[in-house]
């Protein structure tokens, strides 16, 4: 049995109504000022400390990104931290805030399918994050050209392009998943406040968990431990469990494109390095071979919190 | 599949919606019970009952935004399950305390469902101009929505109506927390719709005003339809008679004489020179007739029309103690 007509019918029109709504809102720029406040701060930290150091480095733009001065965190630290609470602050009212204003059922009696509205919200705020961070992505390359007198090469652009796109989808997580607490919670603070239960839970008590965990499924080996070395065993452990987070696999895409010396994610034996010259840097290619499945996880998480969103939204009453 | 008429649901091409055994359940419970009934083209149709009858969900259904349990419905021909697009396209709905986006003007928002309506922008800002200006709206079409009172709000949602030229208006409560004035005003512009050749759905448990604009209403209880007709014809069916005249006159043998007149219930003698007749239709003129035939003084003649209120009061009073008389 079809339903007649497009489901997407509609989804332009809501798309730019929701993305002029989301620019020019007091919320977003209170998340713009955060984020580029921080990440200037981390920015200029980093310049500072690229400039006292003048050994010759290939990938000085790149270096940018990931060089961090204490006390503060590098860029890609600050973001991997920030993109969450955008995504959430964008997100957290999608479809809640349309029951509250009882805007729902009049906007769904217009000839359009519930589709093009969850479609159309999603797109927009994922379109006003990928604005917001392709403006900061093209003011980092610009302060790099100006503070650090080197134009970037074709590969560092080739990377740093590679870090826009995987960050805007570390953006689309986060905001699959304020889009699906905003569709079961009837309250907008209730879901505001279980979207940043999670994202706190994930980013900052996770990583503190994992390797507990990880120690109970595989206790370390004592002999390992005597030669002061990580049980293999639970070190893997360790790495899968902490991978549960969104936070642990943009961390591990961004090291693997924005640093191209890595050569890999996880634990390896001294054989597997036989060969290997130490510390000269992968093609490009290679580089985003590893961060790869770092990157089709986030994309699958997106689609799974998306499509589990739009289960519960299709099914849904249209009445308070 | 979608486009296609389905056979039996519109008994003649004047019926723009046709319900058949329109059921709606939530697990056990039924909260539309095989309900019936026909709105004619051109109709104010009232469907009236108590908070929680199942108005708002027959509503629904009707414009596929909740799924139909059992039986069917066909609005304008189309079955509102299977081609909802082509149903939202052709009726214009009015939820209960509609809503606004508050931070866009009354423009804006109209053009907002307007560009969901599919219309070009030419098309647009003439029908929004024209819309806004029927509700008396246009003095504060670029202010915000915000600072709209109850009844403008409700207005800027018939003007929404207005602007899809809707050939069905479904409006759900449409008069609730509006004061005098301003329900005075909206059934005018409800009046105007049927005017136009809008059939027109009310739903409201205001009874003085769906008596005030509806052709026929349909009486909900508990997810039945328990009476359907015009207000004059459900007095008859639930007060005995519909209307109450009363003739103040001196004469001998008046009583008499309008006990005679055909469709009289009967005649109560109130005083020596009052009395009071229970009829079906309005008697005034055959009254004021037999009065002067019987060379009778006539100083007054008076007649309470039948009110829902009465209709409603009468039947769930009636309905009630026999439920209690079942009970027990």
């Amino acid at each position: 049995m079809r339903r007649e007509g497009s489901a997407f019918q509609g989804v332009g029109a809501v798309f730019i109504k929701e993305l002029s709504d989301n620019i020019s809102s007091v919320r977003m720029l209170m998340l713009e000022l955060l984020i580029v406040l921080t990440a200037m701060a981390a920015l200029y930290e980093a310049i500072i400390a690229l400039r006292q150091n003048t050994a010759e480095d290939p990938f000085l733009l790149l270096r940018l990104f990931t060089v961090s001065q204490a006390p503060l965190p590098s860029f890609v630290a600050v973001l991997g931290f920030l993109i969450p609470l955008m995504a959430i602050g964008l997100g957290f009212d999608l479809i809640n805030s349309e029951h509250n204003r009882r805007t729902l059922s009049r906007i769904l009696a217009q000839p359009i399918y519930r589709d093009a509205l969850l479609l159309g919200k999603y797109l927009a705020g994922l379109a006003t994050i990928a604005i917001s961070l392709t403006a900061l992505w093209l003011l980092v390359i610009g302060l790099g050209l100006i503070f650090l007198g080197v134009p970037p090469g074709g590969e560092e652009i080739a990377r740093s392009l590679a870090f826009l796109v995987i960050a805007i989808f570390y953006a689309g997580v986060w905001l699959s998943l304020a889009m699906l607490l905003s569709i079961v919670f009837r309250s907008p603070a209730t879901a505001a406040l279980v979207a940043l239960g999670i994202w706190l839970f994930l980013t900052v008590l996770w990583p503190m968990l994992a390797p507990a965990f990880a120690q109970m499924i595989s206790p370390p080996d004592p002999r390992y431990a005597a030669l002061g070395l990580d049980t293999p065993d639970t070190a893997i452990w360790t790495q899968l469990l902490q991978r549960f987070s969104p936070n642990d696999l943009f961390g591990e895409a961004m090291l693997a494109v924005l640093s191209p010396t890595t050569r890999t994610l996880g634990p390896v034996f001294l054989d597997q390095l036989r060969g290997a010259v130490m510390g000269a840097p992968l093609p490009f290619g290679e580089s985003v071979m590893i961060a790869w499945p770092q990157t089709v996880g986030l994309i699958a998480c997106t689609i799974v919190l998306f499509v589990a969103g739009y289960i519960l939204f299709q099914r849904q009453e249209v009445r308070a | 599949m979608s486009d296609q008429k389905p056979e039996g649901g519109a008994a003649s091409p004047d019926v723009v919606i046709a319900a058949r055994d329109l059921t709606k359940r939530y697990g056990k419970t039924s909260v539309v019970d095989a309900i019936n009934f026909d709105i004619a083209k051109g109709e104010v149709f009232g469907l009236l009952g108590p908070n929680g009858a199942g108005k708002t969900t027959t509503i629904l259904m009707m414009l596929g935004l909740t799924e139909i349990s059992a039986g069917r419905v066909s609005v304008l021909g189309f079955d509102p399950a299977r081609s909802p697009l082509q149903v939202k396209r052709r009726v214009g709905y009015l939820p209960d305390a509609v809503g606004f986006y508050d931070h866009l003007t009354a423009v804006e928002n109209l053009a907002y469902a307007a560009k969901l309506m599919g219309l070009s922008m030419a098309e647009r800002s003439q029908r929004i101009v024209a819309a806004l200006s029927r509700v008396r709206l246009l003095d504060v079409a670029n202010k915000r929505v915000a600072t709209f009172s109850r009844g403008m709000r409700q207005r800027l949602g018939l003007a929404e109506v207005i602007v899809k030229r809707a050939e069905i208006a479904i409006l759900d409560e449409p008069t609730s927390g509006l004061d005098p004035q301003a329900t005075l005003e909206f059934l005018d512009l409800i009046r105007e719709l049927k005017a136009e050749g809008v059939s027109v759905l009310l739903s409201s448990h205001m009874l003085d005003q769906v008596q005030r604009v509806c052709d026929r209403v349909a009486l909900f209880r508990t997810g039945k339809i328990v009476m359907m007709g015009s207000v004059a014809e459900l007095a008859v069916q639930v007060l005995g008679a519909g209307f109450v005249v009363e003739v103040e006159a001196d004469g001998a043998g008046i009583a008499r004489r309008l006990a005679a007149i055909p469709g009289v219930g009967n005649v109560e003698t109130l005083a020596e020179d009052r009395f009071r007749m229970t009829a079906d239709r309005d008697v005034r003129p055959d009254a004021a007739r037999a009065v002067v035939a019987a060379n009778g003084a006539l100083r007054r003649l008076s007649v309470d029309e039948p009110s829902l209120e009465a209709i409603y009061a009468h039947y769930f009073q009636a309905s009630q103690s026999g439920g209690v008389r079942d009970a027990a």
